[in-house]
């Protein structure tokens, strides 16, 4: 154990950039999500479709190849993007999809009767969707929304391979200088993960007792 | 708000509006291979409460819903007011603003209170002051008979009061005319009454109503006029003593035996 409280400058500054990437990506990927469930669900058709290619294209795409692209290729045409923007930009890209799937289902989950009654007395398609179905929505959208949060916490690790410095990289360094120390740095490494995700998952029972919706 | 008696003469007299206020041509529509509504053409004059009345499968509903294009129809024409019914956008949104709709379902908004219910709209979509809104949902929440439950949120209602909401919020829009698809079917039976003592008030007011319904007695009491729908066609357009005592096709005949006997 002694290994991490010797490092723990350099766990806590991994930690610090995971937590770094997982904000940063959060909130971006959330309004993105939102506007590509917004499209899935418009009256225009052109819309829908872009939404559906982007969300089935991307969210079956694998998280390396995606990073690869933004970390490789981006850099290699454009010359100067710094790893941290496209580690952000591509986990915000990767992302999103599965805010926008969690966001839909939840719009699927309101009574078709609600948006019928919101259209009949003359709202728009935007009025419709923020004053009545997303209010109705939030109930059952928030737990898979923080599943999506969670899931992307560990995917921050996927950065630690292009060089930025997160959680994931610290271990392998820490674990490079102490080869004695190997499993006693990883239990470390997963601690710090679980600080984060198991009270995202507390959060999201809270906030789905909270907000019931009385029917 | 309301039009007046005299600008509008109640309902079942032959001067009840000759002013077209809906004008339906031609108007068809498929669910797949089903052919739901064929060539409907009909014309509800300003101020005229029309009963639409058939068997299950008839087509009366969407013919009701596609009214303010909640159902999309294949070809022909729907005006409403002397203008067509715009695809969709910001054109449609406004139109039906203009075409109140009660729902079998009710449809209350689940999330917001009863006054908040028939006051959005007003606020959102009219541009209203929500004081302005407020006084006049309270006025019709009166009318109505639910203004002490305000406050409260739908599910707390019975049926016939979130019913009776339900038409309070159509009418805080103002509209041109006031669609009913079947607004009594999901009601307990002791709660019929007091919605259809609305619906009859609200025909007594002038407004122009068309109403999908099996209510024998709603349409004997307030309609001008009854369009017996089967296989998604028109069959009989007359006043309701007509339909009810004297109707022409074999199939009125057979749906008014069924509907009497039971």
């Amino acid at each position: 154990m002694n290994v991490i409280f010797d490092n723990i400058d350099t766990f806590l500054r991994g930690f610090g950039g995971t937590l770094t990437l997982l904000g940063l990506t959060t909130l971006f990927a959330l309004p993105f999500g939102l506007l590509l469930a917004a499209m899935r669900v418009s009256p225009v058709a052109s819309l829908r479709a872009t939404s559906t290619v982007y969300v089935e294209v991307l969210r079956n795409t694998p998280l390396l190849l995606v990073f690869t692209f933004f970390s490789v290729i981006i850099t290699y045409i454009s010359g100067a993007l710094p790893f941290q923007v496209a580690a952000v930009l591509a986990l915000t890209i990767y992302t999103a999809p599965f805010f926008a799937e969690a966001i839909r289902s939840g719009i699927n989950g309101v009574p078709v009767g609600q948006a019928e009654a919101a259209r009949s007395i003359g709202m728009t398609f935007g009025q419709t969707l923020g004053l009545v179905i997303l209010p109705q929505a939030v109930r059952s959208v928030v737990p898979p929304l923080i599943n999506v949060i969670i899931a992307l916490t560990k995917n921050t690790s996927v950065a630690g391979a292009f060089f930025i410095f997160e959680l994931f990289n610290v271990g392998r360094e820490v674990a490079n200088a102490n080869g004695n120390a190997v499993v006693a740095v990883f239990l470390g490494v997963a601690f710090f993960y679980l600080i984060i995700t198991v009270p995202l998952g507390q959060l999201a029972d809270h906030i789905e007792r909270r907000v019931a919706v009385r029917r | 708000m309301e039009p007046s008696h005299t600008a509008h003469p109640a309902p079942g007299t032959a001067a009840a509006g000759r002013e077209p206020l809906v004008v339906v041509k031609n108007v068809n529509k498929h669910y797949g291979d089903l052919h739901v509504l064929k060539n409907i053409s009909t014309t509800i004059n300003r101020g005229e409460v029309v009963v639409v009345i058939g068997p299950s499968g008839s087509g009366k509903s969407t013919f009701c819903r596609a009214l303010n294009r909640l159902e999309t129809i294949d070809d022909g024409t729907i005006l409403i007011d002397g203008k067509e019914l715009p695809k969709e956008g910001r054109g449609l949104a406004k139109l039906r603003a203009d075409v109140g709709m009660v729902f079998q379902s009710f449809n209350l908004f689940a999330h917001k209170t009863i006054l908040e219910n028939v006051t959005l709209g007003p606020i959102k979509v009219r541009k209203q002051s929500p004081a302005d809104a407020k006084k006049r949902a309270m006025d019709l929440l009166q009318r109505v008979g639910v203004a002490n439950q305000a406050n409260k949120s739908p599910a707390q209602l019975s049926g016939g009061q979130q019913q009776r909401v339900a038409i309070a919020r159509a009418l805080a829009m103002d509209p041109k005319v006031i669609l009913l698809d079947e607004p009594t079917s999901a009601l307990d039976p002791e709660m019929i009454n007091e919605v259809l003592d609305v619906m009859v008030q609200l025909a007594h007011d002038g407004m122009t109503m068309v109403v999908v319904t099996h209510e024998m007695g709603f349409a004997r009491k307030a309609a001008d006029r009854v369009l017996f729908m089967a296989d998604g066609e028109i069959l009989e357009d007359s006043t309701p003593a007509e339909f009810f005592d004297n109707p022409k096709s074999e199939r009125a005949k057979d749906f008014l035996s069924k509907i009497l006997t039971h």
